[in-house]
C-alpha cells in the first residue's frame, strides 16, 4: 500500500468488495434468468461503490446510469420478452465435464493471479502520489475524464459514435421479422 | 489499493469466465461477459489512479462497447428464439462439427 489510508476507507473497500464476490457467485449459480440478472446488478452497486473509492466518481456515476441502469434493464426486458421467467429447463447446468473443465480453468487463472501478484508496477510512466486527487481539485471528477477524452481520444470518441450507429442499425434489422410485418 | 483492486478484479472475471463455460442458457452466458467487462473497468480504474486519467477514458469506451454488444446480441437471441424456441445453447448446435 502506497497511502496509510484510513480504517473507515479499508473497512468500506473491503466491505464493498466481498459483497461484489459475494453477489458474483450467486448470480452464476441461479437457475432464473431473472434472479440472475438482480444479483448481477448487486455486483455492479458494489462495483460503483469501489469507483467511487478509487477516485473515479464520474465513472460510479456511469456505472449505476449505463450499467444497471440501461444495459441491465435491457436484459430483462429481453428475459421477460421471451417469458424465460420459469427455472424448470431453460437455465440448467452442463454436465460434468464442462464444469470439471471451468473448474480447473477457474483455478490455473487464480493460480497465475497468485504468481504474478508479487510483480511491482513500472516506476517510469507512474505519476507523482496524488496526482489524480489533484487533477480532481483543478478539473473536478467530469473534467478529469473529459480533458483527455476531447483531445487525445477525440478520434475514438467520434469513432464509437459510428459504432453504436452500426449497433442500432443491426439491432433493428435482426429484430425485424422475416415476413415483412412492422416488429 | 491497488493491489487489493487488482486482485477483486482478477476473482470477478474468474467468476464469469467459469459461468460461461459452465452454463447452457444464451441469456446468462451474456450477463457472465458483461461480468468480465465490468472486472477490467475496475483494473481500469485502478491503474488510472496509479498512471493517470486515461484509464477512465478506456472505462467510457469500455461501457460504449458493452452497450453496443448489448443491443446486438440480445437481438440475435431475440432472432435466435423466435427460429428456434429456445435459448438453450445445448440445442442450437447448427455450427457443431
Amino acid at each position: 500500500m502506497s497511502l496509510p489510508y484510513p480504517l473507515l476507507y479499508l473497512f468500506v473497500f473491503y466491505f464493498f468488495g466481498v459483497v461484489a464476490i459475494a453477489s458474483a457467485l450467486t448470480f452464476v449459480t441461479r437457475k432464473s434468468p431473472v434472479a440472475a440478472a438482480l444479483w448481477l446488478v448487486n455486483t455492479m452497486f458494489a462495483l460503483s461503490a469501489e469507483y467511487v473509492l478509487l477516485d473515479a466518481q464520474f465513472i460510479g456515476v456511469m456505472q449505476v446510469l449505463v450499467y444497471a441502469g440501461a444495459i441491465m434493464v435491457v436484459f430483462l426486458f429481453v428475459i421477460m420478452l421471451l417469458n424465460l421467467g420459469h427455472p424448470s429447463e431453460i437455465a440448467d447446468q452442463r454436465g460434468l465435464w464442462p464444469r470439471l473443465a471451468a473448474g480447473a480453468i477457474g483455478l490455473i487463472l487464480i493460480a497465475e493471479i497468485m504468481v504474478i501478484g508479487g510483480g511491482k508496477v513500472a516506476g517510469k510512466y507512474q505519476v507523482p502520489l496524488g496526482f489524480a486527487a489533484d487533477q480532481m481539485q483543478k478539473y473536478g471528477a467530469v473534467g478529469t475524464v473529459a480533458r483527455p477524452l476531447f483531445n487525445e481520444y477525440l478520434l475514438a470518441f467520434e469513432l464509437t459514435s459510428v459504432l453504436l450507429l452500426v449497433a442500432i442499425a443491426g439491432a433493428v434489422v435482426l429484430g425485424r421479422r422475416r415476413d415483412g410485418r412492422a416488429g | 489499493m491497488l493491489a487489493e483492486s487488482l486482485a477483486l478484479s482478477a476473482v470477478l472475471f474468474v467468476i464469469g469466465v467459469v459461468g460461461v463455460l459452465t452454463r447452457r442458457n444464451a441469456i446468462i452466458i451474456f450477463m457472465c461477459v458483461e461480468l468480465m467487462l465490468n472486472a477490467v473497468n475496475l483494473t481500469f480504474v485502478a491503474f488510472s489512479r496509479v498512471y493517470g486519467a486515461a484509464g477512465q477514458v478506456f472505462v467510457v469506451f469500455v461501457m460504449t462497447v458493452a452497450a453496443a454488444e448489448a443491443a446486438v446480441g440480445l437481438a440475435i437471441i431475440i432472432a435466435i428464439f423466435r427460429h428456434r424456441q429456445t435459448v438453450n445453447l445445448q440445442n442450437i448446435n447448427l455450427m457443431k462439427g
